[in-house]
């Protein structure tokens, strides 16, 4: 059984699988999307009280959460959606134009 | 066991033998009697299936992809309109490789609005990656029923499969019909056991994924040449059913095709009624003959114009009107099948039968009166017209 890891843009299609499925779960951790994005949310670490609203808003998982307490954005998956920055009640995010934050 | 059984009839039956896991069940004319007669069965507790009401056909079809990629067998029914609301999800699921079996019962397409039978509704889904077998009567379609769970299930095949026959004409029209015993069919159709699906918790399954450029191409050869395993495995498959049926099935019925001159080629339950004029043409020293084609999806190309290279004239049966202004969509595949033969016979399209219109067995000989002149005169005239219309001379 060939893994999503085994599979890249080179591999024939003799090993790929029917129909592309995908014989395990979570592996959209392993691909960088976070190249999609033209605006780009700022953490403001010292405005945050980690309220933690941000987190169930974001449409994927790119705010880690640990010990209570937001972390920084995970810019692999994050796709500068700006849902965060609207609903932060503190102003602890900050959209910026560009892929990068600055 | 010999039965009195409507094509519906005979297709619920099959359903009751087969005993799958899920059905998607909505009504549409004429197959709402399908689901209805299950419906039955389900109440009687004489089959285990989760039968799944819904609110259209979009959802009887996602229903199907659902259960079939959990790893359930999963069975539906529809027509016309139902089977173009279900589209999308056709696609789904030929490209998730879900070889769900669904019993097309080919009504019209809307517009105008009509129920009777022609084959408008599942030609317009011949590219959507499903194995198509018709059935030209209720024995057949009974048996193609039975014999398509198989075919789709094969690792090596993995293909959705419609098996159609002729709305109303054949689903309501009442024939005796030899049964097998459900035992057999269970045995014939075995246990549905996919190596990988999404309700098998050692090993977590995602299906459907977005498939990007670099992929999309390399699963869609994938996907045609499973189509092409497809004609292998469905003569397979008619091999052992004739093993428990008696009946013999190919990709095509040929009927007294041995010598013949003068050719139709057709699909459904018209096979009847052409075979009859082919039979009293015979007795007038004709050299007519007739091929039904069964298996439309894989098409069978290469066997047809074998089956055909001795002919001189065939006329191709349409009925369904593609609207290629280049002929209906059997005598596209028929004629591109033909190319490659040496010396070919001259080939005509008439497309008939749409919306019901009937087709009489004058109506053959007339066709067959045709393809006659045009061996004597090595003129075929004009190549894509329509026969059974209201219409000034011109």
């Amino acid at each position: 059984m060939i893994h999503a890891k085994d599979i890249n843009e080179h591999t024939p299609l003799e090993d790929l699988t029917p129909g592309g499925e995908i014989y395990e779960a979570g592996t959209a951790r392993d691909f960088n999307t976070g190249t999609w994005r033209t605006d780009t949310p700022v953490f403001i670490a010292q405005a945050c009280k980690h309220c933690m609203l941000c987190v169930p808003f974001c449409p994927d998982i790119a705010i880690p959460v640990k010990d209570g307490k937001r972390l920084e954005f995970d810019y692999m998956h994050c796709k500068g959606c700006g849902i965060c920055e609207n609903v932060c009640p503190f102003a602890a995010i900050k959209m910026v134009t560009g892929g990068e934050p600055i | 066991m010999s039965n009195c059984l409507s094509g519906n009839e005979a297709v619920a039956y099959a359903i009751k033998q087969i005993n799958p896991d899920v059905m998607g069940a909505f009504p549409i004319t004429p197959s709402t009697e399908i689901p209805e007669h299950f419906a039955q069965y389900v109440a009687d507790g004489e089959v285990d299936t989760e039968y799944v009401t819904v609110e259209s056909e979009h959802s009887s079809m996602s229903v199907c992809v659902a259960a079939e990629a959990a790893g359930a067998r999963s069975v539906c029914a529809t027509s016309s309109c139902g089977l173009a609301l279900m589209y999308e999800l056709l696609y789904i699921a030929a490209s998730c490789r879900l070889p769900i079996t669904l019993a097309c019962v080919n009504r019209a397409l809307s517009g105008p609005i009509n129920i009777n039978n022609d084959h408008s509704d599942s030609m317009g889904a011949r590219d959507s990656g499903w194995i198509q077998i018709y059935a030209e009567n209720n024995q057949e379609a009974y048996d193609n029923f039975i014999m398509a769970v198989p075919v789709g299930e094969t690792p090596s095949v993995r293909l959705p499969v419609m098996t159609c026959m002729d709305g109303f004409i054949t689903s309501h029209a009442v024939e005796n019909i030899e049964l097998l015993e459900t035992d057999a069919v269970r045995k014939f159709v075995g246990e549905y056991n996919p190596e990988n699906y999404l309700l098998k918790k050692e090993n977590p399954l995602a299906v459907g994924p977005y498939d990007i450029s670099p992929y999309y191409m390399e699963h869609k050869v994938m996907e045609a040449e499973a189509m092409k395993a497809a004609k292998a495995r469905i003569l397979e498959v008619a091999a052992e059913f004739a093993k428990i049926s008696g009946r013999h099935y190919g990709l095509f019925e040929e009927y007294r095709m041995e010598d013949a001159q003068l050719a139709l080629v057709l699909i459904g339950s018209s096979a009847g009624t052409a075979k009859a004029a082919v039979d009293k043409l015979r007795e007038n020293g004709v050299k007519a003959g007739l091929i039904k084609v069964r298996v439309f999806r894989p098409f069978p190309g290469e066997e047809l114009a074998r089956a055909l290279a001795n002919t001189k004239a065939v006329a191709v049966m349409d009925k369904s009107e593609g609207f290629s202004a280049n002929g209906g969509p059997l005598f596209a595949e028929t004629r591109s099948a033909l190319y490659d033969l040496k010396d070919r016979p001259y080939l005509i399209d008439i497309v008939y039968g749409l919306g019901g219109r009937d087709l009489k067995t004058e109506d053959v000989e007339e066709v067959f009166g045709r393809l006659a002149y045009i061996t004597v005169t090595g003129e075929t005239g004009p190549v894509y017209t329509h026969l059974g219309q209201r219409q000034r001379r011109r």
